[in-house]
């Protein structure tokens, strides 16, 4: 053993843990509402008659929950993880770590109490109203100053190209959460933006996207350039080209949110500019998911024995599935028939189920062991299962939300000899009903393997430090 | 200068930029520094609270290519 290692860092993992955790319950809470929501289009008596339960406040409350509550957690976990090990200091900033964990959580708590109080700032992804959003900027400039802080104090010389992505995504989620809360507040729990009409709605979008881009895939980019070639046991396939991704995707993403607003108020060229920029986009990530796929080149039989680097991988294929078809719907005449259907929906969940949570799932399955001084999980088969529940459970959910959506937009369009519609809206909504079941089914899933790791988590937790070994693999 | 030129000359400084980038992590003289960048993340210290599963990966940054 290396216990002789005299230059060990005594490393902060505390938080580390602390977020790891945390990231598992959210997962499972977060798309456990998800269900319950999907469950109440099917059956909407499923609200009970309570104002606390409508559709309309447990929407909000399932997106700021699987992407602030489970993916940002994910995140920190991760960045102060990779960020630590890569430039091989204990994280710096001293009371600011714990609060950064505290403070987070207190934000997910502060989002659970009032968005089914119907508090809402009606903003998509940032309807938090304004003392949470306060709240929100403190706890992530804190972040900033313990992430960059632990960098400028590294004992190595290069930064690794992780610590680039997680960086990019903490500097632009700042920018962007404090361009777009701007308002006036009227009253404890009420406030109007600043900006006024489509230029309101130009600075969501130019939010809500780089919220998906910076946040969403930047943030998880970084996890994947750490945790692909450590558990595949190789370097990332290409180090230049994952420079060149790096400087390409951040400096297209920031573009792409006008392909939110086609054919609404905003004006014709900042739509095209939106559209261009957005089918622009495909190439750096593209580039990012060969680059990480490829990592694997040689060394494919890996992954018919380890279902972590198994949930590793497949999450990339979605990676570049859902960056084919983001680019697609941002087409304006695409978008006509995509726009406000359920393929939007599709298309949000093979990104966020196929890659975010496979590769956050990936990461936590490797980071749990390691944290918690064993060789590895407690049961490797749960692991497998929880994969094919995964898999299945997005598969059932696209594909329902691919032929419901298209479906509505043909429905929609339609329109007889006279110029009359040939549908009505309820029509297309009935239409929909089996595809609702099927998604419902996918969702149920997903959420039952959550409950797997959990399990997984807790009994690798709890077992004596290092009876679980690492299996050899030959 | 009018706006529109400005903005036209701006498209080509990122252009320039992108350029050089491209041409600077391709260049033959980066590659060893860029493949022991890829491998740095193989070499290194235990967690404290972590020493026995680490033998398979410090391992690895023995054998990289």
């Amino acid at each position: 053993m290396s216990q002789s290692n005299t230059s060990t860092v005594d490393y902060n993992m505390n938080v580390v843990r602390q977020f790891t955790v945390m990231t598992v319950i959210w997962g499972f809470v977060g798309t456990l509402i998800g269900v319950l929501i999907a469950a109440q289009l099917i059956w909407p008596a499923l609200n009970f008659e309570t104002p606390w339960l409508t559709y309309s406040r447990l929407r909000p409350l399932h997106t700021n929950a699987v992407i602030f509550a489970f993916g940002t957690s994910a995140l920190f976990a991760t960045s102060y993880y990779v960020v630590q090990r890569t430039c091989k200091v204990a994280l710096f900033g001293g009371k600011l770590v714990p609060f950064t964990f505290w403070g987070w959580q207190a934000v997910i708590i502060l989002a659970i109490i009032t968005l089914p109080m119907g508090y809402t700032s009606s903003k998509e992804y940032a309807e938090l109203e304004w003392p949470i959003d306060i709240l929100i900027a403190v706890v992530w400039v804190s972040y900033a100053t313990v992430f960059f802080g632990t960098v400028v104090k590294r004992t190595t010389s290069h930064i690794y190209v992780a610590n680039w992505f997680f960086g990019g995504f903490i500097l632009t989620v700042a920018v962007l959460h404090i361009g777009n809360s701007m308002v006036i507040p009227v009253s404890m729990m009420k406030s109007y933006s600043i900006y006024s009409g489509a230029i309101d709605a130009m600075m969501q979008w130019w939010y809500g996207h780089n919220a998906v881009g910076f946040l969403l895939t930047a943030g998880f980019l970084g996890m994947m350039y750490y945790f692909v070639p450590k558990q595949a046991e190789r370097p990332v396939y290409s180090y230049r080209l994952s420079i060149v991704h790096f400087w390409a995707l951040v400096s297209l993403y920031i573009w792409a949110g006008p392909h939110h607003l086609h054919y609404t108020a905003l004006p014709d060229w900042a739509q095209s500019v939106g559209m261009v920029m957005s089918i622009v986009l495909f190439l750096p990530s593209w580039g990012g998911m060969i680059n990480g796929i490829m990592t694997l080149s040689g060394a494919w039989h890996k992954l018919r024995h380890d279902p972590i680097l198994r949930f590793l991988i497949v999450s990339l294929s979605f990676y570049g599935m859902s960056t084919f078809e983001g680019p697609m719907m941002a087409i304006k005449s695409v978008n006509a028939l995509s726009h406000y259907t359920d393929w939007t929906i599709g298309h949000v969940h093979s990104g966020a189920l196929g890659w975010v949570a496979m590769v956050s799932i990936g990461a936590m399955y490797h980071l749990i062991p390691v944290l918690f001084n064993q060789g590895r999980m407690y049961s490797i088969r749960l692991i497998n299962i929880h994969f094919w529940m995964h898999t299945t459970g997005i598969v059932l959910y696209i594909v329902a939300m691919w032929i419901s959506g298209v479906m509505q937009g043909l429905m929609w369009r339609a329109v007889n000899a006279d110029g009359t519609l040939t549908y009505s809206f309820v029509e297309s909504l009935t239409a929909s009903y089996p595809f609702y079941f099927i998604r419902f089914v996918g969702g149920v899933l997903v959420v039952a393997g959550f409950g797997l790791m959990i399990f997984n988590m807790i009994k690798t937790i709890y077992a004596p430090d290092n009876s679980l070994k690492k299996i050899e693999m030959a | 200068m009018d706006y529109g030129t400005l903005r036209g000359a701006f498209a080509l400084l990122i252009l320039a930029l992108f350029i050089i980038i491209v041409v600077w992590s391709y260049s033959k003289k980066r590659k060893s520094a860029f493949d022991d960048a890829a491998n740095s993340i193989f070499e290194e210290d235990d967690v404290k609270t972590n020493v026995s599963n680490q033998n398979v990966e410090s391992k690895q940054a023995g054998d990289k290519n």
